[in-house]
This record gives C-alpha cells, structure tokens and sequence, in this order.
C-alpha cells in the first residue's frame, strides 16, 4: 500500500517534471527563438539587447537558468514577471483560481447532473426515438466550439434579447467576487457555466449511456432478472452502478485539465479573468515566468486528478480496492 | 406444476428466422427433477428461459403455452411475471464468475432478492442471508457475507448462486448447467448440496446440462432435446437402460458406461448439429444418424406414451 | 440475447471483412446522410475561386471602396456610421443575393461568402493533414512501444504521459506562438512562419498520446496473440510481422478514428485561429472569420455566425460519420468522440 503510494508520487513528480522542461525548451530551445530579443523590442540596438539578455540570465547556461526558475517558483516565491517588472507571479496565479474554479466547479455540476439524466434515460429507452434524439443532440452538443457558442450566448443574452424578460437579468460581462457578491457571482457565471457544460453534456451523455448498454449484456444483469427485481432497479443499482467507474474516470481527467487552464477559451469569450486567460496574455507577451508557473500549475491538477481518479476507482470498484 | 405445450422461440436476425426451440412440450410435476439434456444450441437454455420469462431480445418470438400451477405465463404482464420470478421460480445460471454484480458484497445481493419479495425488516433479511449461506455450506457466513464476489472461488461463488436462488423457498428450480464451469470435484460437491437441499425444500427442479453422466446421477425424468426440438422423453432409467432415438444411443455411447466394463475407445457422434437458420426438411438429425431411411426425410413426431421418441425407426 | 453459440456462427454467405463492414455503413442512414453532407461541403468549398471569380470580388485585399448594386441601386459596402460621433464604418449586411456579398462583408469590406468557401477549404485541409499527421506518428509509436516493449515502450509511454497530463489547447498554444512567428528549422524539414503547415504540425502533434495510446494498447494484445508468437517462433522477421500481421489487425481502429480525429482537429483548428495563433491573416479559415466577425459581433453578427454554423455541420457530419464507422467496423471498440 505505502509502496503504491511511493510511487504513485513518484510517478506525479516525474510528469511534473517532465512538463516542466518541456515548457521550458519549448520556449527556449525552439531554434530561432529569443526572449531577449521578445523583451528588448522589435528594433533594439545590440548594445540593449545584450543588457537584457545579462540582465534576466538569459546569458546563462541553459540548466542554470531552468533551476533557477524552478527555485524561484517552488521555494522562494518571489518569481516576477519578464514583461511587467516588479509583478510578482505566484501571487498572480493564485488571484486567478478563485475565478477559475468557480467556473469549472459550476459548470460541472450542471454537467454531471444533465449527463446522468441523458445517459440514464436514454439507456432505459434505448432504440427509441427518445434514445436517438437525446443521442443526436449530444453530438451536436459535441460539435459546437465553445468559444462560438459563447459569442452566440453573448449575442443573445446581452444583445439581441437582452431586453427581453428572457436574459434582462444577465449582467455585463466580468467576474464578480462572491464574497462581495453573491447574487452577482452567480448571476455573471451562469451563462458561461451553460456554455461550458453543453459539450460536457453531450459527451458525458454518450459515454454513460454507452457504459449502460454494455453493462445491461452482463450476465449478473440477467441473475438481477432472475431474481425478480423491477426494471428500474436493475438500471439504476446494477447497470448504472457499474457503469460509473467509466464516468468518474473521465470526469477527473476533464476536471483537471479545465481548472489546469483548459477552460481558456470560456474565459477568453465571457472576460473571465481566470488561470486560463492569465495564461494566454502571458503567452502572447512570451511572459515565461508567468507561462512556466501556470503550466505547472496545470499539469499539477491533471496528475492530481489522475491520483483522485484512482482512488475513487477504489471507492467504487472492489475488485481494485481489495486485490 | 409446469405445463409447457408447443413452445417455439424464434429470434428474427439479419439472415431471417432463426428457430431455436421449436414445439417443444413437458410437464414438470411438484419435487420432480427433470433432467433436460442435449448439446450446446439444442435450444435447452433458450426454453427454460422462456419459462423464466428472461428472454428480452426484441427480436425474439415467443408461441406456445407455458402454465404454472394453472396459471399461464406467455403473455403475462411483465410486474406480475417479476413477482413470480425469483419467488417461486428460481435459477440458476452456468457461470458463477459472472453471475454475480461486481460491486456489491454477496449478502448485499441475497438480501436484496429477499426484500424484493417479502415485507420483512432488513436485518431479518440479513439473518436469513446467512442461514441460507450456512445451508449451503459456505464457512465463516457471518463474515462471508461481507465479501464480494471476486473473493470467492468458483465454487463458493456457485454456492452463493443457489443461496440466492432458494432465498425465498421457489416451488420450481432451473439449473442451467450449474457444474459445467467447475472442477471435476467442486462439481460433485455442488451436486451433493443440490440434492440435499432438494430434499430439504421440495422443489421441483429442471437441470439443464450435456453431461449424461450428471443425469444418471440426479434425474427423475428426462429430455432429449436436439436441433431445438425434443426427440426422447421418458423415466431416467428407460433411458439409460433403453434408449429408443438415435441420438440418445449415440450420447450414451460417448460416455463411459456406469458399470460392467469400459468400451476400448468412446463413440463421438459424427458431423455437426443443422443450422437452425435453414433447417432442412426431415428429421434433423438424419444426416448424422446411422440407422436412416427413407422415412427420415419426413418429419417424425413424438409419441404420447411416458417413454417416447421422434424416431420413425421407433413407431416402425 | 442468449442464442447459444453454433447456431448463428454459420452464415449462409460469407463476405470479407471489409466488405461486411461497409455493407453495413451503407445501411445506416443517417452515416450516408452525414457523408454525402461533408462531401458536398467539400466541393462547395472547392468551388472557392470559382466563386470569387463569378462574384468578381477578391476575398484576401481590403475593398473599404467597393460599391454593390442592390435592387438597382448602388450601395457602398462600407456604410458611414450613424451611431455616435459617426466616424466609424459598418460592413454591409448580409444581401442574401448569391454572388452579391451574400453574407454581407466583414470589417475590411471583403465578401464574407466568398472567405467562408476559402476559409473552409484551409479549416479542411488543416484537419484532414492533421490527421495523417496525428495517425502516422500514433501508429509509429504505439507500433513501435507495443511491439517491442521493454525499455522502448517505456521511453514512448512516459513521453506520452507527459504530453497526456499537459492540457491539448495550451501545448497547442504554446506551440503556435513559438512557432508563428519564426516558422520551424528541423534541418531537413523547414516551416515558413504562416504558411498552412504550421498548424497542421502543431494540431497533428499534440493529439499523438490520444490515438497512441490505444494503438499501444491493441498492439500488446496483439503481440500475445498466437498467430504472432507462432510467426515470432518461426523466425519470421520483426518488420514482416509489424506490417503483414499487426498492422491490418490495427488498420480498423485507424480508419475509425480518421473521422472522429478530423472533427476534433477542425475545432482546435478554429479556436488556435479565433485566438489568432492558426492560420495568418491574410489566409482566412473558419476560425480567423469568426475572429474577424468578433468585434461585429452586435452589428454584423452574421460574419462570426455563419463560419460557426459551418463548423458545426462539418464536424456533425464527420461525428456521425465517425459514429456509423465505428458501429460498423469495430462494434465493440471504445473509442469515444470528441475527446478534447
């Protein structure tokens, strides 16, 4: 059991570190880039040039540089930024989250709750018109960009029929803190949340009622059958019941990743200052302190998710749990 | 207290009909132990789940009478036939590795049955999970009621199985092969037990298996079924001691024989059981028999006595 | 459901595998349906210059000048704003006159219609390159890690965790702003910045792990296989076996995913260009076009409308697609859609 968990840590630390360097080399071994040259402006002198260069430590080896980084993030703190001198990063980053998280975590809890009632009724009605509509509008759901889907909700809601009893109670675009603000908080998240969730709908939809017809060709369905129980207790308490393993894995990978940054997009369209916005503005300033630490960030919650995963495999599988 | 008259099942697949029982009739009556016996797609299975009413394909076609104890189960209503199903008609099943639901412990799983039935408070239902796992023989039941299933060996999980299966004392039992997918002494130990608790509760029961030597052990009556159709009925021992088909003489001589001396080699039958997709016209099991006729090319048809057979060498 | 084994197993007629399987695609309806609505997207798409050409109108250079004729008479494609100060210009609306800025022009006075079937024929290309891209390095490593195991399989499995945990749209973004502005040197192979084949590198390369891995996965199953080890004791040599014996085997599962890899490509495609690090203006993509129709998107919201409709058919019709594929070759196959 300790042993597991040894490794499992082990392997987290290595991914991490993996991540890690991959960023890094993305951004400065990539021939023919120069952070230097990103900072210093379009039309530096060379003279200038190579004082910034000596002034970030670009003049230094490689490895030295990727350390120092890392010491500055994981253990001093004190990681500021390339493009806005004196920003300190990690405090940047932990601004973000609150933001970030209320998105995701609302979002998927319209998610898993639509997702459920999709796959479960569509399961039990299965060959059905029923079956086929929710099928076929889950694969839409799949198909639509979430960044268009939110200028569509955008266009609606807060221009076409934002005078209308149907969206007037949407506010402006923008995040409100819930401490200052609940109503507000909620009310500028709902739109995004919808926006979000739909893909997740559609594709947690088709993954759970998929995991349902399969369990239902199981022969413990037909021992269930055999003894007496009623249709919708062998769905829910068996067939479902072991259809979920499938779902709670890919729910924790996909909660990982959107509050690790995947969320981006959404952000991006509803003016949501989240990790992920954080992210892109500091990508396309080649801000690599702020891109270094995100990242990481990121690739922290998917491996923690990962881990999480695996542990609720256990809760739910016994087979794992006692081996 | 059974009464099966004309039951044909047929499954409608890409190809056309597949008929895999076809007009096949037999009583079972109170305490009896039927023995039903044939090879793997003689429709043996198919029919005893047709009694169970567990046959949800929708492209199934199910004829025929199927009375219990008067009553008539084709065509009931699927709640009533849920009542019925696990409190006076138990199974079964062949596999005990997956028989059973994964993620809940075995207790979990009988008690269920239990209170799916009765009105009865949940820790009366947990007392009588672990009787029926004392019955059955299984050790430690009060702490092997908190296992799950893959913690069990086959065998135990089996027991756990006709645990489940007599949670609330049915009236008729079908085993599908209960042994089949057991070691050689796991099965007589099983064998065993069934006996017993046959004696114990007065089910009757139908034992569905390919395995004449399992029949000459348990069986009161038997049936031979081939090609979806029956072809011998009749007492264990007219069977055994003169089988009137064919096809029984050929499955008898593919065993070893009970007593006198063993035969040098065993008789395996030749050739393969007729697709059911397109039967041919005749008896079906004329183009693997040694003693056909001209006659065979018609269909022959079982007799009424006790002891019968569709053979036309027979009513000849 | 239990029809006993041996009763079914005899067909009357037996086909190839192939051929069975596209029996049954041609039988489902709504696959053939959502086939004959991509290729005709296709095709439309390819009638881009004819088009334009008809039309008269150059989709790629500002035209704030031009002037259309509407019911008999002549209206400029650039309205003076009424609105505020009335210094700025509103693109004309959509004329819904084929030929005739039918859509209406977006920000620089260029015919929308016109740049959605250019801009459709680059968002196709993009996918369908990146999913030979992404299929061919899958099969390359998960051949390569299932096959021969061992310290090998380790190297590819670890590397393709690490690009696993890394979310796909921020290597993809991270991808493409290193890479847009100076193009990529690998010494043999050379990128110029903006040209097409960035983001189809880029795209093709980050979704590697996901088709990977199950390749890897089939490919173990495979190895163990008896045939394979029959061939492994024969001495059949590696490369033989790989391609004569395992690569068929793994074909179905490649064809399967051809679809469902298409669509997904074509939506990150799109978002790399709506975050205007895909395709460089003035190549115009579905993603680039609702881009452009973003800041129009309360006057003119038909620029960033239509380009968005067009995706979701396109990639509806590849998911379906994908969908009738899959039932048809691989019906017990695990892969799921839209996986991003």
């Amino acid at each position: 059991m300790i042993f597991a968990l040894l490794q499992r840590i082990a392997q987290m630390l290595f991914v991490m570190f993996g991540i890690s360097v991959l960023v890094f080399l993305i951004f400065f071994a990539t021939p023919g880039t120069d952070p230097a040259a990103r900072i210093a402006g379009r039309n530096a002198s060379p003279e200038v040039l190579e004082a910034v260069r000596r002034s970030f430590g670009f003049d230094q080896p490689m490895y030295v540089q990727y350390l120092t980084m890392m010491k500055k993030i994981f253990i001093t703190g004190d990681l500021t930024s390339f493009v806005n001198r004196g920003w300190k990063v990690v405090p940047a980053v932990m601004d973000t989250i609150p933001v970030t998280l209320s998105l995701v975590f609302g979002a998927a809890i319209l998610w898993v709750v639509f997702a459920l009632i999709i796959g479960i009724v569509a399961a039990a009605t299965r060959g059905s018109w029923v079956d086929k509509t929710l099928m076929m509008l889950g694969l839409i759901g799949i198909s639509m960009p979430v960044y268009w889907l939110g200028e569509v909700m955008n266009l609606l809601s807060q221009n076409r029929y934002h005078d209308t009893w149907i969206f007037s109670w949407v506010p402006p675009l923008g995040y409100k803190n819930f401490s200052d603000d609940p109503k507000g908080w909620f009310l500028t998240l709902v739109i995004p949340w919808i926006t979000l969730s739909i893909l997740y709908i559609g594709l947690y939809g088709r993954v759970l009622r998929a995991a349902i017809v399969e369990s239902l060709q199981e022969d413990y369905i037909r021992t269930a059958r055999a003894k007496g129980l009623s249709e919708t207790r062998i769905l829910l308490r068996h067939a479902l019941r072991t259809s979920l393993v499938a779902f709670v894995t890919l729910f924790g990978l996909d909660f990982g990743a959107l509050v690790g940054g995947s969320a981006l997009l959404t952000e991006v369209v509803f003016g949501l200052q989240g990790l992920g916005k954080l992210t892109y503005d500091a990508l396309l300033n080649l801000d690599l302190p702020i891109i270094m630490t995100t990242v990481l960030y990121a690739s922290f919650f998917v491996v923690m998710a990962n881990a999480v995963v695996d542990l609720l495999y256990m809760l739910l599988d016994p087979r794992v749990r006692t081996a | 207290m059974l009464k099966v008259r004309d039951l044909s099942v047929a499954f409608r697949t890409e190809q056309g009909m597949v008929h895999a029982v076809d007009d096949v009739s037999f009583d079972v009556g109170e305490g009896e132990l039927l023995g039903v016996v044939g090879e793997s797609g003689s429709g043996k299975t198919v029919s005893l789940l047709a009694v169970m009413g567990l046959i949800t394909d929708p492209n199934a076609v199910i004829t025929g009478s199927i009375q219990y104890r008067g009553r008539e189960l084709v065509g009931l209503k699927p709640r009533e036939m849920r009542a019925l199903r696990g409190k006076e008609i138990a199974m079964i099943f062949q596999d005990p590795m997956t028989a059973l639901t994964p993620v809940y412990t075995i207790g979990w799983q009988i008690a269920e049955q239990v209170l799916a039935h009765e009105k009865i408070s949940k820790a009366a239902a947990w007392q009588r999970t672990i009787d029926l796992l004392a019955e059955v023989n299984i050790p430690n039941p009060r702490e092997t009621v908190h296992r799950y299933p893959h913690q069990l060996s086959g065998g135990m999980r089996q027991r756990v199985v006709i645990a489940m299966a007599l949670s609330c004392n049915p009236a008729l039992l079908v085993a599908d092969e209960p042994t089949t997918a057991l070691d050689v002494t796991v099965q007589a130990q099983i064998l065993d037990l069934l006996r017993k608790l046959r004696k114990n509760h007065g089910s009757a029961i139908v034992f569905i298996t390919h395995d004449m030597g399992v029949m000459a052990e348990i069986a009161d009556r038997m049936l031979v079924m081939y090609a979806g159709r029956v072809v011998e009925r009749g007492k264990k021992e007219e069977l055994f001691l003169q089988p009137l088909h064919p096809y029984t003489r050929a499955l008898l001589d593919s065993i070893p024989p009970l007593t006198g001396k063993k035969p040098k080699r065993l008789r395996a039958i030749p050739g393969a059981p007729p697709n059911l997709l397109n039967r041919p016209p005749g008896c079906a099991f004329a183009p693997r028999c040694i003693e056909r006729f001209e006659k065979c090319s018609a269909e022959p048809a079982l007799g009424y006595g006790m002891h019968t057979a569709a053979c036309f060498r027979v009513s000849s | 459901m239990t029809v006993a084994s041996g009763t079914l197993s005899a067909t009357p007629k037996s086909r190839g595998p192939w051929a069975t399987a596209l029996r049954r695609l041609l039988r489902d309806r709504a696959a053939v349906f959502a086939l004959f609505i991509f290729v005709l997207i296709v095709v439309l798409c390819l009638l881009a210059p004819v088009y334009a050409a008809w039309a008269n109108t150059d989709p790629f250079t500002s035209t704030l000048d031009a002037v259309v004729h509407i019911n008999g008479q002549d209206v400029p494609v650039m309205e003076q704003s009424t609105e505020g100060l009335g210094l700025g210009y509103t693109p004309i609306g959509p004329t819904w006159q084929i030929g005739n800025y039918f859509l209406g022009a977006d920000n620089q006075g260029r015919d929308v219609m016109a740049r959605l079937l250019y801009g459709g024929l680059n968002s196709l290309l993009i996918a369908g390159m990146a999913t030979v891209v992404t299929l061919f390095f899958a099969t390359l490593l998960g051949l390569a890690a299932g096959f021969f195991g061992g310290i090998i399989d380790t190297l590819i499995s670890r590397f393709l965790d690490i690009l696993w945990a890394f979310p796909v749209y921020l290597l993809a973004i991270s991808l493409s702003i290193v890479l847009i502005a100076q193009g990529l040197n690998l010494g043999i192979i050379t990128i110029e910045s903006g040209s097409l084949w960035l983001p189809i590198f880029i795209i093709g390369v980050v979704y590697v792990p996901y088709v990977a891995r199950p390749i890897r996965g089939q490919v173990l199953a495979l190895r163990e296989s008896d045939f394979v080890l029959a061939a492994i004791g024969l001495g059949v040599p590696s490369y033989r076996i790989l391609l004569r014996d395992i690569l068929p085997n793994v074909s179905t599962t490649l064809i399967v995913f051809v679809p469902i890899m298409m669509a997904l490509n074509m939506i990150t495609e799109s978002a790399l260009s709506f975050l205007s690090i895909g395709v460089q203006p003035p190549d115009a993509s579905w993603g680039t076009i609702i881009q452009d129709g973003q800041n129009l998107l309360y006057t003119r919201p038909m620029v960033a409308l239509a380009p968005g409709i067009a995706i979701v058919i396109t990639v509806l019709a590849l998911n379906v697609l994908g969908d009738g594929l899959r039932d048809a070759l691989d019906p017990r196959s695990k892969i799921r859609i839209g996986r991003s």
